[in-house]
């Protein structure tokens, strides 16, 4: 029976010492999609990539891709799958049109064909004019680009992205965007994971949201938007202001909940339409609250991580050096 | 590309197919296909010694200066005179060489395992002996222009092996396959080990002894009882006694076919240690 999932992966977990990086994640990647997983530094996405990678043994569940069992025949899986990291994985002592060449030939090529195919990516991913200079000299943007040509020799069927545009400029950020919906217009499922809302409200089809090793959500990027709201308005109150006052004029007009940071009399309203800003703020004029300053926001992942787990994305930043140290 | 119109149907024959790909995927690799990745391998490390030539400090420096050091030194002590003692030196800094240039094998691939190219090595479907094999490949060169760099400064000081050219090939040649499949051990050192420093650090402390509690510099028979049981039974002994016998007589004696079977057991028995250690290190 043809089993539609690219990947299909039931309660993985991978444990370092007594830390849990990845406490019972499912993954089902439907064909031709391109899956986000969104999640904060340490929350266990690369974690998850590089076990369905076979780059780090599965320590409980079980993962197929297309069918194929992940952890009984990895040999078959990495003919399936193609995997750029969050670190350029392309060899610094090489050229670009050398390392191509070498993955292209430890893959099978034969050598004429090998050259041909380097050639081809060096163009389409623009890299030919530096295609002979050493690495050393490559922009980040350049190598992540060398890196993703260097997946794409064999045009596998699937594709992993590891925050594939972390650390680049806006337009480099856009021109990897093109290139990743091209790839799936060619037939291709991508699995991306990445830290920005933006990003997976761009690219992908569905979003899983990881935190602490576990799955907390997983939606389309629209319905994800919904549940935080689509804007937040930010309010800071005047000194001395009732926070629970504002609150429940904000509930009585919206309907929504506010988030209140009592302390500096602060407030985020999710706005599910940004039109609605001046009837809160008419409101509070008129239960006599003042404003020290306001501002509209589209929701971010620190929102979107708040409405899922009623803690910031940035309390996991303390789980960062665990991991490394796991590592 | 044209834009706008661009539907995956209208792809067609370029489109990916997952089920025609996973057909086609296979359990492991061939041995062809096994030899292909080695070579490969060998010809990425080949690419790098040659822009990173001060690889080859050790074995240029190594056989020039300790050559000529200890037969001066230790010529007149040990065998009366620098010429009497070249035949019984230049077999021992030979294996001296070779150890030294495996122990480099050990650390240079340590280092290179912390590079983000062998996450990659790792995901892409070749043989997990290919990384480590295809270096082991390219430093076959090394080996030679250590041996033959070491019997030339031998010549240039004075030594004349009875073994003719002939003999002084293959005891070059013994050489190279020693040193080649000692190497092992250090692959499979630097595949365990946490940092390139820890595999410098076990590397010498195993290669001092080795070459020292051996007949590498001088004859066993001079040493205490205890000591000389074990440089008998040293395989590094058997090694530098089997390419005294090819350089200075010319023979082919027991000793070379003991050396022999010594070097194919190492490989037998580190090899497949040294690929499973690499495999589990995922």
């Amino acid at each position: 029976m043809a089993d539609l999932s690219a990947v299909r992966a039931d309660s993985l977990v991978k444990s370092f010492g007594d830390f849990r990086a990845v406490d019972g994640i499912d993954l089902h990647v439907r064909q031709g999609e391109i899956f986000g997983v969104l999640g904060p530094n340490g929350a266990g996405k690369t974690t998850t990539l590089r076990m369905l990678a076979t780059l780090l043994p599965i320590d409980g569940g079980h993962a197929e891709i297309f069918g194929v069992d992940v952890r009984r025949e990895p040999h078959r899986i990495r003919q399936l799958v193609g995997v750029t990291g969050q670190y350029a994985s392309v060899d610094e002592d090489l050229t670009a049109r050398e390392n191509l060449w070498l993955f292209a030939r430890l893959q099978g090529l034969a050598s004429s064909r090998a050259k041909t195919i380097a050639g081809d990516l060096l163009e389409r991913f623009d890299l030919q004019e530096a295609a002979d200079r050493p690495l050393s000299q490559f922009s980040g943007g350049m190598r992540r680009r060398l890196d993703l040509a260097s997946s794409l020799i064999t045009r596998p069927p699937l594709i992993f992205l590891d925050e594939p545009t972390t650390g680049l400029d806006p337009r480099t950020r856009g021109q990897m965007w093109d290139t990743i919906r091209e790839l799936v217009m060619d037939g291709s499922t991508i699995l991306l994971t990445t830290q920005y809302l933006d990003e997976a409200d761009q690219l992908a089809d569905r979003i899983a949201v990881i935190d602490r090793g576990r799955k907390v959500a997983e939606d389309t990027p629209d319905a994800l938007k919904t549940q935080v709201g689509d804007s937040t308005l930010q309010l800071n109150l005047a000194e001395g202001s009732d926070t629970a006052l504002a609150a429940d004029v904000v509930r009585r007009l919206l309907g929504e909940e506010p988030v209140l940071t009592p302390e500096s009399g602060r407030m985020n309203i999710p706005l599910p339409d940004p039109d609605r800003a001046a009837d809160v703020l008419i409101g509070l004029r008129q239960a006599g609250l003042g404003i020290s300053s306001m501002s509209v926001a589209k929701p971010t992942l620190d929102e979107v991580f708040l409405a899922l787990t009623g803690h910031g994305a940035d309390d996991e930043s303390q789980m960062k050096p665990q991991m490394e140290a796991a590592r | 590309m044209t834009t706008g119109t661009l539907t995956p149907a209208t792809r067609g024959p370029r489109r990916v197919d997952p089920s025609a790909v996973v057909a086609r995927t296979t359990s492991r690799s061939s041995l062809q296909e096994t030899w292909v990745q080695i070579l490969s391998m060998a010809w990425r490390a080949l690419k790098k010694m040659r822009r990173k030539p001060e690889q080859f400090f050790d074995v240029l420096i190594q056989p020039l200066l300790f050559t000529a050091m200890f037969a001066f030194i230790f010529g007149g002590a040990i065998s009366g005179s620098v010429s009497d003692y070249l035949p019984v030196l230049i077999p021992g800094i030979l294996a001296q060489t070779a150890l030294t240039v495996c122990m480099a094998t050990g650390v240079q691939l340590r280092e290179d395992m912390d590079k983000g190219v062998f996450d990659r090595f790792k995901s892409l479907p070749i043989a997990r002996i290919a990384p480590l094999a295809g270096p082991m490949i390219a430093d076959l060169i090394r080996y030679g222009i250590a041996s033959v760099l070491t019997v030339v400064t031998g010549l240039l000081i004075g030594y004349r092996p009875g073994g003719g050219v002939l003999g002084v090939a293959g005891g070059v040649a013994l050489t190279v396959i020693a040193g080649w499949s000692l190497a092992w051990i250090f692959t499979w050192l630097g595949t365990m080990a946490r940092s390139a420093q820890s595999v410098q650090g076990i590397s010498m402390m195993i290669m001092f002894p080795l070459t020292f509690l051996s007949n590498a510099f001088v004859p066993a028979e001079t040493l205490p009882g205890w000591l000389e049981a074990f440089v008998k039974v040293n395989p590094v002994s058997h090694v530098v006694s089997a390419v005294r016998d090819l350089l200075n007589d010319g023979a082919v004696t027991a000793e070379v076919g003991w050396a022999v079977i010594g070097c194919a057991a190492v490989v037998a028995v580190f090899a497949p240690l040294a690929v499973r250690s690499y495999s589990r290190k995922m």
